[in-house]
């Protein structure tokens, strides 16, 4: 058992993207919080903090989570992906990225992190999804600025179960 | 898909699906919104605290406590502000004095009432529930009518009313119409409180410079910049010393990012006092309670009109409700939907009176739509009534009304000079594409089954880069004569081309991701005839070193027609320029210059010609070989203005915006009888704005908003009660629709009139829906269902009441059970009743009543209880269910004691949840073996309670009370056997379960 | 919208956290997915002094199935359930209800168990549990001990869970067999908090039918000799013994229509 005290931080390091990283949390800093502020991981986005806009959406250890949600101490040891970490290593965009671009998926962007995180998420499973399946995955992540239809025909681009014209 | 009718010239960018530029930074995660800046060392964070009550006077605030706690630098309240401010003024003179934050007063619920300055904003929020405020609650008013009465509360006692101007237009000549007509039709509506809600919420950082004495801000701040010459003024200092700056993204703001001015000014204060930089990042329950919402709307509208189905006028009285502040330049959307005061009907006179309403909620700002989705649902729902009341199809009598296209340039009465259209072809091409023969069938067939199916049809005038004078309408023409004219738009531009020859462009649209780079870069590749990757475009903002005009900024559709006249203005000076430099070189005369794929030839001869970096190049190297006279360097600024948008007349007619689109709807919805919701079978939109930039874009904006206002239509409302309360304080009460809720409109390919006042024939496309689609849905709705008075949201509980008549009454056996814990939130106060028996005398009852002893220990999580008098009684408790917990102060009086019979209780409890005022009747009748005591109170909750808490607020209540009775037994009668098991337990029995 | 100050406890046993508790008592929370706490914390309406995360304790991420029905440890998570391919097939309502608790996310992190300690009337798997009669273990210093779902779930927000305790298991038992079950909720939204949500074991006509959304925590009723006859009067009785009550979403009315006429759907497709 490990007690961490109010108002004193402590080391919490977890693997960001593939590369260790660390820092310094009290018990009660948020993971958006430590993520973007103290790792300056800042392509995370908050937008709500009480887990209904799906902005701050990470994936912790395969599974998409609302990292506003969870404790920076709770990612000790965990494995975590960002939109930071979805371009491939020449930093050009993987298949949901230039599916995104090539839509006209995004206008602000700002949600659009939390969401390309929840469908990387879905990618991981290696299995096709219908529209339907596609919008309900997606019900927890709101988006003022395109009404959907773009992101939804993005998403099964890479996704989906029809055959991409 | 929108724009493949009209012809792409395969030889320009402009007009082509050009992928967006910004996608390459924000896919990434690498954008730069507010949050993300860097901040100078020592930068302070601020959190606000805010009022729970809806109206109430501020006796004292104590900031002493809060000073103490870990890592606070500075507590700002509204009377440390008022020495280095001035009133925001606003568009009219009004005594109304505010500053952003509560002076004396209160009168909204989220309203600031001090600024904590702390280390970081975990410690900021620590220090806010140690700032002691004593509030006197006063009657609040909501709603707009009653607010304009004689003895309603009023806000703000220097004003002496809350309708706080009253205006009345007449254009044409609409009494000797209403008199000729036929006949008249008129309803009232009533539209609610809506916003969009940015994702990204309001963010500032604040520093004031004691070296110059001036302010230096960057926030997320959209414009317009007017609003920079109020923040001055406010703060005191000169244009130039108040520098503000806006980040390179921006995440959303739908005009909610207008109203946040106010914060900028209290924040450079706190800035100044706290002798730091400043930060503060709004969160989302502050957005959704007090950041800024659209005006909602009472109006009575009334149309005159001829048996053949001829409109001939409109008269309507708008209550507009602008909640308890005005800031600039609000009232502003009523008027700028003044000059469109008959849409897009041939309808000769109208008279419009506009009264500006005060009330105790949230101040208004601007919402995607600014004044359009009022204006729309109430001529739009009296002309389906008027087509209903005649026996006509709508669509047939909205066509036999409509604008004819030989028309154009159309003055409108109210003075709108709508530039150009086509409306019959774009019906023609609805109706024809979006199969309304076909949807017709769908609801002959539904109804022939007995299913509520009903079409609806909207059309708008969509109104495009506003006229910068239209707000002065609200003045007479005396006042305006006084003050002096006020009119146009400006948009600036600045173009360099740098030494290697590549462009930069730097424009003052503020984006919020509509893709304005990307369509820059357009024009001016196009205009210069370099590739679309050469052009760089960068549309941050800095007052102190850009081009900028009080028109910059993000708002009205301004973008399409404004912002790209001045690029391409600017574009054709540089290229201008150019020709000069490279027809030196040449020996060609500029004219016969062409730019196209990085070089610049001689049309006559194409062999002839330059490299467009070389003569670029030049400019900068070589300042000797340019012709006589001409400027080194090439950079070229424009500041474009429309001469057709002139000052308000001396008759109030204004031309309240430049390029004027077109957009007509329709839709097939199903009702459901049995749960009120709605199934929309379908729903047409068709845009006419002009030309065409970019259609992936356009298309983004045309769903984008009929997203937001399929939200209007069906989820999102602020709600408030009678007196005041705030119940949609989370993203759980606000209802935003999700890709699982959101549809699909048919978009239809029709006609693109370009406008002729704009460089580029373009008129704004982002804001049709919000103007249409309420209203189209509202009138399937009424069609469906045979109803005239439909408001939205549609929410199912109220459609299915709208549907179904009485409910079915209860049995007997269920209605004895009613005597026994009712609870009803309906109305204003949260209301209950029951009583429960106590095995002891009413004597022991009385007593255990009376002895604050005892009743500390019945209340529910009371830590202390002081008798101050035989009647009154303070004490703190620690009071809520389950994890849900707050520390209140209570105050606690009793009145006709009517021993042992009857006692009135009277209190409040206060605290950082929130705060409640009651009053209840506790009422002993002896029976057999002990007494019964009967109970009923109401209670008016108030603050994040009641705002975030709402759905769980009668279980809540429910069960302390309960608490408390099982507590009173216990105390009164210890020695009876409990009955164990709480309401629930109570409840399954009655249900014939486990006992 | 940041949490107020605590201590908090990373647990490694059972143990630890039973006597956190004891000493603690209402001071401390139990967290493990935290999906319904975390957003009261960041919200400030719950102030703890000490944070228990038991989301490390080895052994309470177990799903067992047998003859009696699901048996489900703490730090399940909700998607864990659903996908469990024995639980769906021993309990199918379960995974049906699941999957209108939340969103992928919140289900991701959000377990069984701490759906049922939050106790909102309108969440799922509390009507789950009252339908099929299940029960939840709590463990504290003193020992262990099972309540029934009706003992367990006391009111809006509020179980039968002492401070000292913390819920090990809960237990889902499979519906009687050859029986029919069917679900269904309104909502505003998908994964919202039903305004109304009702199920029902449908065994020739004897009905059990359980009532979400309604009344301060799920109830369920037994109904024998169920008709389309004598339904709608049952129904209406129902509705009106429940009343319901009035929030932004819906009205009190509203909440008992939907007894009524989703409740007759509902039950008519389980008995068909």
């Amino acid at each position: 058992m490990k007690i961490l005290k109010d108002g004193s931080k402590t080391q919490v390091s977890f693997t960001l993207n593939g590369t260790e990283v660390d820092g310094y949390a009290e018990p009660r800093t948020l993971l958006s919080d430590f993520l973007r502020h103290e790792i300056g991981a800042s392509g995370t986005h908050v937008a709500c903090e009480h887990g209904v806009c799906g902005a701050c959406t990470v994936v912790v250890d395969g599974k998409a989570v609302r990292s506003c949600l969870m404790l920076a101490a709770q990612a000790e040891g965990k494995e975590i992906r960002t939109i930071e970490g979805l371009a491939a290593s020449d930093d050009s965009f993987n298949k949901l990225q230039d599916a995104f671009h090539k839509r006209f998926a995004l206008q602000c962007g700002f949600c659009t992190p939390g969401i390309l995180m929840t469908l990387s998420s879905l990618q991981d499973s290696g299995r096709r999804y219908t529209e339907p399946e596609i919008r309900e995955a997606l019900s927890g992540n709101i988006c003022r600025c395109t009404g959907y239809r773009e992101i939804v025909d993005a998403a099964l681009d890479v996704l989906g179960d029809r055959v991409v014209a | 898909m929108v724009g493949a009718a009209a012809h792409a010239d395969e030889d320009k960018y402009v007009g082509r699906r050009m992928l967006r530029v910004e996608d390459q930074t924000l896919l990434r995660g690498r954008g730069k919104f507010m949050d993300d800046l860097p901040v100078a060392k020592g930068t302070l964070h601020a959190a606000f605290l805010r009022s729970p009550h809806p109206h109430a006077r501020i006796v004292s605030i104590d900031v002493s406590e809060a000073l103490k706690q870990k890592g606070v630098k500075a507590v700002v309240t509204g009377e440390d502000i008022r020495p280095y401010t001035k009133p925001l003024i606003v568009g009219f003179e009004n005594p109304m004095d505010y500053r952003g934050i509560a002076l004396n007063k209160v009168r909204y619920v989220g309203e600031p009432v001090a600024v904590v300055c702390a280390t970081d904003r975990y410690r900021a929020e620590d220090a806010l529930k140690y700032i002691r405020v004593e509030y006197e609650p006063l009657a609040a008013i909501v709603d707009p009518v009653a607010a304009c009465a004689d003895d309603a509360p009023v806000l703000h006692d220097e004003v002496g009313s809350n309708r706080v101007s009253r205006r009345v237009f007449t254009h044409g000549e609409p009494e000797a119409a209403f008199a000729a007509s036929d006949r008249q039709t008129e309803i009232t509506i009533r539209y609610p409180r809506n916003s969009i809600t940015p994702m990204e919420t309001y963010g500032i950082v604040a520093e004031y410079q004691p070296d110059t004495g001036g302010y230096d801000v960057t926030s997320n701040f959209q414009g317009p910049f007017s609003v920079h010459a109020v923040m001055a003024i406010a703060l005191k200092v000169p244009g130039a010393k108040l520098r503000h700056r806006s980040p390179p993204n921006s995440g959303g703001s739908f005009g909610a990012k207008l109203t946040m001015f106010p914060y900028i000014v209290v924040l450079s204060v706190c800035a100044r006092l706290a002798g730091r930089p400043v930060k503060w990042i709004e969160d989302r329950l502050e957005h959704l309670s007090s950041s800024s919402v659209a005006p909602n709307r009472v109006t009575r509208i009334r149309a005159a009109y001829d048996a053949d189905g001829t409109i001939n006028a409109l008269r309507m009285e708008h209550f507009d409700d602008h909640g308890a502040y005005l800031r600039a330049p609000m009232p502003a959307p009523i008027y700028r939907m003044h000059g469109l005061s008959t849409n897009c009907y041939r309808i000769p006179n109208v008279e419009v009176i506009n009264n500006i309403c005060m009330t105790n909620k949230c101040p208004t700002g601007a919402v995607r739509g600014f004044g359009g989705p009022q204006l729309y649902f109430a001529i739009e729902r009296v002309i389906a009534q008027v087509a209903k009341d005649l026996g006509r199809d709508p669509l047939d009598l909205m066509r036999q009304n409509l604008i004819q296209a030989d028309q154009f340039p159309y003055r409108a009465p109210a003075g709108a000079l709508i530039d150009s259209g086509n409306y019959q072809q774009v019906v023609a091409d609805t109706v024809d594409q979006g199969g309304l023969e076909e949807l017709k069938a769908r609801r002959d067939a539904a109804r022939a089954e007995g299913r509520l199916y009903g079409i609806g049809y909207a059309m708008a005038v969509e109104p495009s880069q506003s006229n910068m004078g239209y707000i002065s309408t609200l003045k007479t023409k005396e006042e305006r004569e006084k003050a002096g004219p006020k009119d146009g738009a400006v948009a600036s531009c600045t173009i360099s081309v740098d030494p290697l020859g590549s462009v930069s462009v730097v424009g003052d649209s503020t984006p919020q991701g509509q893709g304005h780079q990307t369509t820059l870069a357009q024009i001016v590749a196009d205009e210069l005839g370099v590739p679309f990757e050469m052009v760089t475009v960068n549309l941050e903002t800095d007052t102190q070193k850009d081009n900028w005009s009080i028109a910059a900024g993000n708002y009205s559709c301004r973008f399409s027609p404004a912002s790209t006249s001045a690029a391409k203005t600017a574009a054709e000076r540089v290229r201008r320029k150019m020709a000069l430099i490279a027809s030196r070189f040449m020996n060609v005369p500029p004219e016969d210059l062409l730019f196209k794929d990085g070089w610049i030839a001689a049309q006559s001869n194409p062999e002839n010609r330059m490299e467009f970096r070389r003569v670029g190049g030049l400019a900068h190297w070589s300042p000797s070989s340019l012709p006589e006279g001409m400027d080194p360097g090439i950079r070229e600024v424009a500041y474009w203005n429309a001469p057709e948008l002139t000052p308000t007349t001396a008759k109030d007619e204004i031309n309240t915006s430049l390029a004027y689109g077109f957009a007509f709807d329709f839709c097939g919805v199903e009702v459901d009888r049995d749960t009120g919701e709605l199934r929309i079978d379908r729903y047409v939109t068709a845009h006419d704005c002009g030309t065409i930039l970019n259609p992936g874009l356009a298309e983004g904006q045309i769903r984008g908003s009929f997203a937001s206002a399929l939200g209007a239509s069906l989820y999102e409302e602020f709600v408030y009660k009678s007196d005041g309360t705030f119940l949609s304080g989370t993203f759980a009460d606000y209802l935003i629709a999700t890709a699982h809720e959101a549809i699909d409109p048919v978009m239809v390919d029709t006609v693109a009139t370009p406008s002729p006042f704009t460089r580029l024939g373009a008129k704004g496309i982002a804001e049709g829906n919000q103007y249409t689609t309420p209203v189209c849905l509202a009138n399937a709705v009424a069609d469906a269902i045979g109803r005239q008075d439909i408001t939205v949201p549609l929410t199912p509980a109220k459609v299915f009441e709208w549907v179904n008549g009485e409910e079915e009454p209860a049995p007997q056996a269920a209605a004895e059970d009613e005597a026994e814990d009712l609870i009803d939130y309906s109305g204003d106060a949260l209301r209950g009743q029951g009583s429960t028996f106590v095995p002891a005398s009413a004597e022991q009852v009385w007593q255990t009543l009376m002895d604050p002893a005892e009743m500390a220990a019945i209340i529910p999580g009371c830590k202390s209880l002081d008798k101050q008098a035989d009647d009154h009684f303070t004490g703190v408790v620690s009071m809520g269910v389950g994890p849900v917990k707050g520390t209140f102060e209570a105050d606690i009086r009793l009145e006709n004691l009517k021993k042992p019979r009857s006692a009135d209780i009277t209190g409040s409890l206060i605290g950082a949840l929130g705060t409640s005022r009651g009053r209840g009747r506790v009422t002993l009748v002896e029976g057999e073996g002990g007494v019964t005591v009967s109970y009923e109170y109401s209670i008016h909750l108030s603050g994040t309670v009641a705002s975030v808490g709402g759905r769980l607020l009668s279980g809540a209540a429910r069960a302390l009370v309960n608490q408390f009775f099982r507590a009173l037994v216990r105390r009164a009668a210890p020695e009876a056997k409990s009955e164990g098991g709480g309401l629930m337990r109570r409840l399954r029995a009655r249900l014939g379960g486990k006992k | 919208m940041k949490p107020a100050p605590f201590d908090l406890c990373i647990a490694e046993t059972v143990e630890d956290v039973t006597g956190a508790l004891a000493s603690h008592g209402e001071t401390a929370r139990v967290i493990a997915g935290g999906q319904s706490l975390m957003a009261m914390l960041n919200m400030r309406l719950t102030e703890p002094d000490l944070l228990i995360d038991i989301s490390r304790i080895p052994g309470l991420d177990r799903i067992t199935v047998d003859q009696t029905g699901v048996t489900v440890g703490a730090t399940v998570r909700q998607a864990e359930l659903a996908a469990h391919a024995e639980a769906r097939e021993a309990v199918p309502l379960l995974a049906e209800a699941l999957s209108h608790v939340g969103h992928i996310q919140t289900r991701n992190r959000g377990t069984v168990c701490g759906s049922l300690a939050h106790a909102d009337p309108s969440a799922e798997l509390p009507l789950m549990l009252v339908l099929l009669g299940g029960s939840v273990t709590l463990a504290s210093a003193q020992g262990r001990r099972t309540v029934a779902a009706e003992d367990f779930l006391t009111g809006t927000l509020t179980t039968s869970r002492r401070p000292d305790e913390m819920i090990v298991s809960a237990h889902f038992p499979r519906p009687p067999a050859g029986a029919k079950t069917a679900f269904r909720e309104i909502a505003r939204r998908h994964g919202d908090f039903a305004i109304v949500s009702l199920a029902c074991i449908a065994q020739g006509r004897n009905l059990r039918l359980a009532v979400g959304g309604v009344a301060d925590a799920p109830v369920a009723v037994d109904l024998a000799d169920v008709s389309a006859e004598t339904l709608p009067a049952q129904l209406n009785a129902l509705a009106w013994r429940l009343r319901g009550y009035d929030d932004i979403h819906a009205t009190a009315r509203y909440r008992r229509e939907m007894i009524r006429r989703l409740g007759l759907d509902m039950i008519m497709e389980a008995m068909a």
